[in-house]
């Protein structure tokens, strides 16, 4: 299963390469959404909670595109089919997707992070870490389950540009407060790192909760 | 009596309400061909996806390679080989790329690949994206990439599709009588589809209208009207 996943990542990954379909797209759309809060907001700075809301929201949003495009190969191009003619566990099509979204949001997150940082924040970002490493870590691997699970429930729909996020966004809602929640003393004016474990083990348990289903449901989903 | 190895019993499948495929019953020994005729939206490519495990039955039996289907569809996986209206090749990856992708999900070694490469003529060209090929340079290489693990059963869909008479002629080890493999025969070319079956199966609407040997080219034209 392993070395099967491997092979499906390596192939996305190359594909993505070339394409430049997934991680540009996302940065871009955090770098604009930041310039328009810099804008919108009419504030030099932002701190605390308002900070904390802005950062994970907009990263959120961001992976909606990322989430859309994670099967679009396999569904334009026969990827699926190609992948149930072999006699292979289905499941490594799961763990290769989740793996290349958590690669993509760490890559978006390297981008948008300082450029969050430059904009908007009002304290130093480097007050932020190291706590913050392990918070961005958590909730991508997270999102990326989430995302690999919903992206092939709507591979199948014409209208996936509008599943996708209509199905991602209310599964998020607990990672995004519990991202939020833990970023926001990170943010303040003097950070400090209150109650960082317990948000932590939240998302460690959301992660673990979304990885078991998707690993029942995927073969399912895949099912004709 | 060895196993047939497609045995199809009152077949049946349907989109929604719209019924796609009824009432197939025809059975195919080990290295024979079956060809499948009939005009567009007959149900063809339903039953070669059937067959080749992609879709379930809605009715009847279906067992491919002594599998029931879709139960035991495991089994048979790996074992078929299907070349469809879709190469299910990556546009932006190589021939190569895509063959040792596909190598490695069937867990055939990389020299194999280079084999293949060269049965289809493709080996100067291989490592251009697949986006910059020809359709037939295209279907040579789905050629390639649906042999590529030595199946038992071939189901293919309009394999010369695309070729030039060179580029057919090339394929024929692979994807040819010369096979020697039990294959599932999708054309609309009627006298070339009889001249290589050795059972002839004619859907229409949906529905089997022949399943025999010796059918003539008149009686599969009717199919057509």
């Amino acid at each position: 299963m392993i070395g099967t996943a491997r092979a499906i990542l390596r192939k996305d990954l190359a594909i993505e390469w070339r394409t430049k379909e997934s991680v540009p797209a996302m940065a871009l759309f955090v770098v604009v959404v930041y310039v328009l809060f810099h804008f919108g907001l009419n504030r030099d700075s932002l701190d605390g909670e308002l900070a904390s809301g802005v950062l994970w929201v907009t990263l959120l949003l961001a992976a909606i595109i990322g989430v859309t495009r994670l099967f679009a190969a396999e569904r334009e191009q026969g990827g699926i089919d190609g992948l149930l003619l072999a006699p292979v566990d289905r499941t490594a099509l799961f763990v290769a997707k989740a793996t290349g979204m958590f690669l993509y949001l760490v890559a978006l997150e390297v981008v948008a992070v300082p450029v969050f940082g430059v904009l908007l924040l009002g304290p130093a970002l480097s007050g932020a870490f190291p706590e913050l490493l392990p918070i961005l870590l958590a909730a991508d691997l997270g999102l990326a389950a989430v995302g690999a699970l919903v992206s092939a429930l709507a591979s199948e729909s014409n209208a996936r540009e509008l599943v996708v996020p209509l199905l991602l966004l209310p599964l998020l809602v607990p990672l995004l407060i519990a991202a939020a929640s833990a970023t926001e003393p990170l943010l303040r004016q003097t950070p400090v790192a209150e109650d960082l474990g317990r948000w932590l083990v939240f998302l460690a348990g959301y992660d673990l909760l979304f990885c078991l289903i998707a690993l029942a449901v995927f073969d399912f989903l895949l099912d004709d | 009596m060895p196993e047939p190895a497609i045995e199809l019993r009152a077949l049946e499948r349907r989109y929604g309400e719209r019924v796609a495929l009824s009432g197939v019953t025809v059975s195919v020994p080990a290295g024979e061909t079956l060809a499948v005729l009939g005009p567009n939206g007959a149900g063809k490519t339903t039953l070669l996806r059937i067959l080749a495990a992609l879709l379930r039955p809605h009715g009847g039996s279906a067992r491919v390679l002594g599998n029931t289907l879709p139960g035991e569809a495991w089994r048979s996986r790996g074992r078929v080989g299907y070349l469809g209206h879709a190469p299910l090749l990556y546009r932006e990856l190589s021939g190569r790329e895509n063959l040792r992708y596909h190598a490695r999900l069937h867990g055939v070694g990389a020299d194999r690949v280079e084999e293949q490469l060269t049965a289809v003529g493709m080996q100067r060209r291989a490592d251009s994206p697949v986006r910059e090929l020809s359709r037939g340079m295209v279907q040579r290489l789905a050629a390639a990439r649906a042999t590529l693990h030595a199946p038992d059963l071939l189901l293919l869909d309009e394999p010369r599709a695309g070729l030039d008479p060179a580029a057919a002629e090339l394929l024929e080890p692979l994807v040819g009588r010369q096979s020697g493999r039990t294959r599932v025969l999708v054309t609309h070319d009627v006298e070339g589809g009889l001249a290589e079956a050795d059972v002839a199966l004619g859907l229409k609407d949906g529905r089997q209208v022949f399943a025999a040997a010796g059918i003539d080219a008149e009686e599969a034209r009717g199919l057509y009207g």
